[in-house]
């Protein structure tokens, strides 16, 4: 077993241990931070699988992680209203099922992807992180100008959505739904990443001219990560608009498209748990800040500063002291 | 709608589309040189701003307060490139992302330890206030200042890359970064220069539109993604595509948010038009740019 | 941001209770970084300015702030761990309609107080209404409403509406609409965060209006006046309070000149809390209170009235003292409405320039006289 094996293992069971621990000893709140550290966690690992795996940069994956949002929050609220979701061309109702909002926010992310990237995987380089970024901006006008549902001023889920007979206000109960997924997502990037999907991938990455030449086009490997990346990140939306019980166009913003791409750095770029690691800490770096000073994100950038300058790998590369072998 | 009107409209992205050249030849010559993508850009825009209002305070004086804007902005530009940015030449894109996303939480929450939490006061110099008649068309003459200044830089900077010294190894930079070198130029000095001298533009651009906006800590980076806008429709790299690409946006967004909801009151109610209208003419830019990619996924003038 | 606050003032607005107060904890949650922080300093500055007056009565209560960055989800985020780690009993600070839209239903379903400094979204004014809300400021569209009215007294006929595309925005015109009373000479909406408005000027100024009405908050406002005021269309300007307060006029100076605006609270307000407020809140802090210093002052005023009486274990009793707002306010009559927002005056105000330079507001009329909101006969509580 490998050094960063080891500490995967150790930082996933310190999870579950951090958070079970405050849960039992009262603090709720800690719950709460480690439940929305494994949510961006999740996010980051599948931006990850774009960023790292397939080397494309997207600046523009909030848009995907509000997507995801909005299928929570616009089901739930629906369903709270006992208003039909849509009348034509047939009558659709809302629903506070967990399962089925998971499935519609990554189906509804993956559909949107899906011409997103064919259109700017034309593109490379900066291009592809600035036209990434125009479409999730596109998004996030529409969602601050359309009024049905919300606007600026967002949704509002009021109670958790339902998984069957679990009590989801409870704060251990959902960090363990969301940790559920976390590792269901792993699992699946692990696979796929050692598939011969992920083999295409790296080859897209670092030589597509001999992929080519193997018959198959780097384009489509390409698009399939895109989209599969979008999906996890959508799912992980889906779940934090249930953290928040709120969701809101601020989910969509090219802030949030940033500090995923920061997670997944801070971590280490290409390795299965960089992003869980980076939420992790970047979570802890925001609570424990802010309580020092209001000028908290002043610290806090220089802290990044620090990481890319000097640690290259992420933290992960700083601990295992190894490049990343993906 | 009356032909003045349009012509007031196209003065207008004009204007616009001149601010945003400043803030975008920046950017492109910067990456065309070093191959630096630098989302701290904007931070020099806010840093020009502050620098201007501070100085105008003090002296009162509109010219000083451009200089120190300049100044300012430079010096900050230089310290960056110095300090942080000339590591990163050689880093991918991903890293010089983090780098200056970092650096932008630096400079805003750094600016408003030192300013405080409220706009500062600038206003427009005594004599560009009020309008200029151009036939029957009255126009802010501070506005038509920043149209004057606008091209006056493009056409300065023009000079300096295709007529001087400094030129000459700033295109041999864009073209072959290992010649220069085996030219004997000292890149890192000249790497230097190139980065304070975008630096420069974006304090000018920030210190021209201190005086008909709102000097606050923040305001840099709605511009800086318009910028980016620009220098991708452009082609990155190429001055001449950040022009062509700022007054194409320019343009594009002005008459975006004056013609579309008329155009769409044609066709439904009018709050309903001036509603879908408003939210169409905010996403116009980046549907330009979406189109102009799929097009021609290097840009306007790229290569 | 976590103070734990020890005031040891002794000055005291408030009479020295028989003090049955148990001692409190409230949770403020306000907007204290990022562009948008002006604001919510301003309140939390009122705010801590009135306990530190109230001495000892003031020490019982202690504060803990935290920074909503201005995001909504880290608004929630904070409130849940003030309800659940700090145990807080009130929950107040807000100053952004989303995000108190985003905190509000969820924490005064754990039955918890929420006591609103600013922000006064219709939803939670009408239906949404709840026994545990508490609006201290005033309903969103109340400012707009007050200035619609003012503007058939200053004898506009043909005003231009502008305001940003988001609700906020449209209530702002709606609420304008409800009481003006001539014609419209157009109704623009702008993206949000606009800062550049040459295109809608020179609308205006083809549009053949006599006045121009707008809501652009914080700096889409300050870039308006300024360009507004440069463009030479010598039509006047109005628009509410918030858009010509004390985090703007600074920054735009003489542009503003001249502009009316609606206001629940004035600096020039005259009575003798208010005078001592402002007084104070120079001393202080070295600048004029904001209209958000106001509202932050009293409601921390409120918060002290209701310690007086009741104990905040008995949640009933500590409602009945909230709700009959009992407490000497800085904006000299106020009372709660069925749907627990204020009843109050709203004055017209004019921007001027005080002998010694400073740009601010003076009262010139009344708007409305104990003004009822519009949506609190949709609030079923009594």
């Amino acid at each position: 077993m490998t050094r960063e094996s080891l500490l995967n293992i150790a930082v996933l069971a310190g999870f579950l241990a951090v958070a079970i621990i405050a849960s039992l000893s009262g603090q709720p709140y800690l719950v709460t931070l480690a439940t929305k550290a494994v949510i961006l966690g999740l996010a980051g690992v599948g931006l990850n699988l774009a960023l790292g795996y397939g080397g494309l940069v997207s600046f523009g994956h909030a848009a995907f992680f509000g997507i995801g949002g909005y299928a929570a929050g616009i089901l739930a609220s629906a369903a709270q209203n006992y208003e039909p979701l849509m009348t034509w061309p047939m009558e659709l109702a809302g629903t506070t099922s967990m399962p089925i909002i998971w499935a519609t926010a990554v189906i509804a992310a993956g559909l949107i992807a899906l011409p997103i990237g064919a259109l700017s995987l034309r593109t490379g380089g900066v291009h592809f992180i600035m036209i990434t970024l125009a479409f999730a901006q596109m998004i996030y006008y529409f969602a601050i100008s359309w009024p049905a549902y919300g606007g600026e001023d967002g949704l509002s889920i009021y109670v958790r959505n339902s998984l069957g007979a679990l009590d989801t206000m409870d704060p251990l109960t959902f960090f363990l739904i969301a940790f559920a997924l976390l590792l269901l997502v792993l699992a699946l990037t692990f696979m796929a990443t050692r598939a011969r999907f992920g083999l295409a991938l790296a080859m897209a990455r670092q030589n597509p001219l001999r992929l080519t030449s193997m018959g198959v086009r780097p384009f489509r490997v390409r698009l399939a990560a895109f989209v599969l990346s979008a999906m996890a990140v959508a799912l992980a939306g889906a779940l934090y608009a249930d953290l928040n019980r709120f969701v809101s166009p601020s989910m969509l913003s090219w802030q949030i498209s940033g500090e995923l791409i920061v997670l997944v750095i801070l971590g280490g770029v290409g390795r299965p748990l960089g992003p869980v690691i980076g939420a992790a800490i970047f979570v802890l770096l925001e609570a424990w800040l802010g309580h020092l000073t209001d000028y908290w994100q002043l610290p806090l950038g220089l802290v990044l500063l620090l990481v890319v300058l000097f640690a290259r790998g992420g933290v992960i590369g700083l601990l295992t002291g190894r490049n990343a072998n993906a | 709608m009356t032909a003045t009107l349009l012509i007031e409209q196209l003065l207008n992205g004009l204007q616009f589309g001149t601010m945003l050249f400043l803030m975008a030849a920046g950017l492109t010559l910067v990456f065309g040189v070093m191959g630096l993508i630098n989302l701290a850009h904007g931070s020099l825009y806010m840093v020009g701003a502050f620098a201007a209002a501070t100085a105008a305070a003090a002296t009162g004086n509109f010219l000083f307060a451009l200089v120190a804007a300049l100044a300012a902005a430079a010096l900050a530009g230089a310290l960056m490139e110095m300090l942080v940015l000339r590591r990163l030449y050689r880093r991918d894109h991903l890293d010089q992302v983090l780098a200056t996303f970092a650096l932008i939480l630096i400079f805003s929450e750094g600016t408003r330890w030192v300013f405080g939490s409220f706009p500062l006061y600038l206003d427009v110099p005594k004599a560009l206030a009020g309008t200029v008649r151009i036939g029957s068309l009255s126009y802010p003459a501070y506005r038509l200042a920043i149209i004057v200044i606008g091209v006056t830089t493009a056409i300065g900077l023009w000079a300096l890359i295709n007529r001087t010294r400094l030129g000459v190894q700033i295109r041999a930079g864009e073209a072959d970064r290992e010649m220069i070198a085996a030219l004997g130029i000292d890149i890192a000095r000249l790497y230097t220069i190139v980065f304070a001298l975008g630096a420069a533009l974006a304090g000018l651009a920030g210190a021209l539109i201190g005086p008909i906006q709102s000097v606050q800590v923040g305001m840099g980076e709605p511009v800086l993604i318009m910028a980016f806008v620009v220098v991708v429709i452009g082609g990155i790299g190429s001055i001449k595509g950040a022009l062509a690409g700022a007054i194409l946006v320019g343009v594009t967004d002005t008459l975006g948010r004056f013609l579309l909801p008329v155009l769409l009151g044609t066709v439904m109610e009018p709050s309903a038009a001036t509603a879908v209208g408003s939210a169409l003419a905010s996403m116009s830019i980046y549907i330009l740019m979406a189109l102009i990619l799929v097009w021609r996924p290097t840009g306007l003038m790229g290569s | 941001m976590k103070r734990i606050l020890t005031t040891a003032a002794l000055a005291a607005i408030l009479a020295a209770s028989t003090a049955t107060a148990a001692p409190l904890k409230v949770g403020f949650i306000s907007t204290l970084s990022g562009g948008g922080a002006g604001l919510g300093i301003d309140a939390r500055d009122g705010f801590l300015l009135a306990l530190k007056q109230a001495g000892d009565a003031g020490s019982e209560i202690t504060v803990i702030t935290e920074d909503d960055q201005q995001k909504p989800e880290i608004g929630v985020q904070l409130a849940d761990k003030m309800i659940q780690s700090d145990k807080v009993d009130i929950l107040t600070g807000i100053i952004f309609s989303n995000i108190a839209l985003a905190v509000v239903p969820a924490a005064v379903k754990q039955d918890k107080f929420y006591l609103s400094v600013n922000a006064g979204p219709s939803q939670l004014a009408g239906k949404g209404c709840d026994p545990n809300y508490f609006n201290v400021a005033y309903q969103n569209d109340n400012q707009h409403e007050a200035m619609g009215e003012y503007s058939n007294t200053l004898g506009y006929k043909n005003a231009f509406i502008l305001a940003p595309n988001y609700p906020a925005g449209k209530d702002s015109l709606n609420g304008f609409k409800r009481f003006y009373k001539g014609e419209l000479a157009g109704e623009n909406y702008v993206k949000l965060g606009q800062t550049d408005f040459a295109a809608e000027i020179a609308q205006i100024k083809a549009s053949g209006a006599d006045s121009v009405f707008f809501f652009l908050p914080g700096g889409m406002g300050i870039s308006f006046i300024k360009q507004f005021s440069n463009a030479g269309t010598g039509l006047p300007m109005m628009g509410p309070g918030f858009s010509f307060d004390q985090d703007v006029l600074p920054a735009v100076g003489d542009a503003a000149l001249g502009a009316h605006n609606a206001a629940q609270w004035s600096p020039d307000l005259d009575n003798p809390a208010n005078k001592a407020f402002v007084e104070a809140f120079e001393a202080e802090y070295k600048r004029l209170p904001s209209v958000y210093a106001s509202q932050g002052y009293d409601t921390a005023l409120l918060i002290l009235s209701a310690q007086a009486k009741a104990d905040i274990a008995d949640h009933d009793a500590y409602h009945a003292a909230l709700k009959a707002a009992d407490f000497p306010t800085v904006r000299g009559s106020f009372r709660f409405g069925n749907n627990q927002h204020p009843i109050q005056n709203f004055y017209a105000r004019e921007v001027v320039k005080r002998d010694d330079g400073v740009v601010t507001n003076k009262i010139v009329g009344t708007a409305f006289e104990d003004h009822v909101d519009a949506y609190a006969a949709e609030c079923p509580m009594k």
